[in-house]
């Protein structure tokens, strides 16, 4: 299994992660579901459903979170028969990050958590400054969205 | 359910050198109740002890010498005491190198039999 990046910052903290976590995949997006890193997907299309997807969760566990008067959930976790999900949020230097952990039978959600932690930790510290927002242009995006993709898969 | 566990942790702790007691979740490596002294990483001992008894219930059983019972790890700060309470939990226990692990197994292994119930 491979871990593609398309910030350079984030591939330590996320391969000591993943040897320390034993997770068998683990994406690092934006809230929006740009992908900055990676373990274990080998196909673009997975990573981007899956990316999605834990954005989507994020966002809508977030609004259902505020309807009942909390700021936030600090982390998700789904218990599967073969696998087990953890999705949380945390805040760098590079804005607000989502990590989605899918890990299975040969670890726990103890280990997960508590590599998570020290995972973030790390994050923090090598993320650099927020860039200024730029406007988002369909053009831009197409182009942003391939370049991913091609940082990610080496296409 | 609390109440009762807790107490066999009381007791656990009265251990001389015993420094902390919890029972963990065996599959998650999650704690379920604990009393710990300070400075006792509860998360990290229940993540790392439930790790344990998995990987040494699987050399067990690949040398066919069947279910795991008890695990103590000595080191040389301090000792790690694991006893299985079926079908889901484990009782940890952390303690100092010289604590009398006889007696501490004793009663961990009662307050394993006592969650089972």
């Amino acid at each position: 299994m491979s871990t593609t990046v398309v910030e350079a910052w984030t591939e330590r903290p996320l391969v000591r992660f993943v040897a320390q976590s034993s997770a068998r995949i683990v994406v690092v997006m934006t809230p929006a579901g740009q992908v900055l890193a990676q373990h274990g997907f080998t196909r673009a299309v997975d990573l981007m459903s899956a990316s999605a997807l834990g954005a989507a969760i994020m966002a809508s566990s977030g609004a259902l979170a505020q309807q009942v008067g909390e700021a936030g959930f600090g982390a998700l976790y789904h218990a599967g028969q073969r696998h087990g999900i953890h999705l949380a949020g945390c805040d760098t230097p590079r804005g607000r990050l989502i990590v989605l952990t899918v890990f299975g039978k040969e670890t726990s959600i103890g280990l997960v958590q508590l590599f998570h932690d020290e995972f973030v930790t790390a994050l923090r510290q090598a993320a650099p400054a927020m860039e200024e927002r730029k406007p988002i242009l369909a053009a831009d995006f197409e182009s942003e969205l391939n370049k991913s993709l091609s940082s990610l898969f080496r296409r | 359910m609390t109440d009762r566990l807790s107490r066999s942790l009381d007791r656990i702790s009265r251990v001389r050198g015993v420094r902390g007691s919890m029972f963990v979740a065996a599959e998650d490596g999650i704690m379920v109740v604990q009393l710990l002294m300070e400075g006792v990483n509860g998360r990290a001992v229940a993540a790392f002890a439930a790790s344990l008894a998995r990987k040494v219930s699987g050399a067990a059983a690949a040398t066919g010498a069947g279910k795991v019972r008890f695990i103590q790890m000595a080191a040389e700060g301090g000792t790690l005491l694991v006893a299985q309470a079926p079908p889901e939990l484990l009782v940890v226990a952390v303690a100092d190198p010289g604590v009398n692990v006889g007696l501490a197994r004793l009663e961990m292994m009662r307050a394993a039999e006592g969650a089972a119930r």
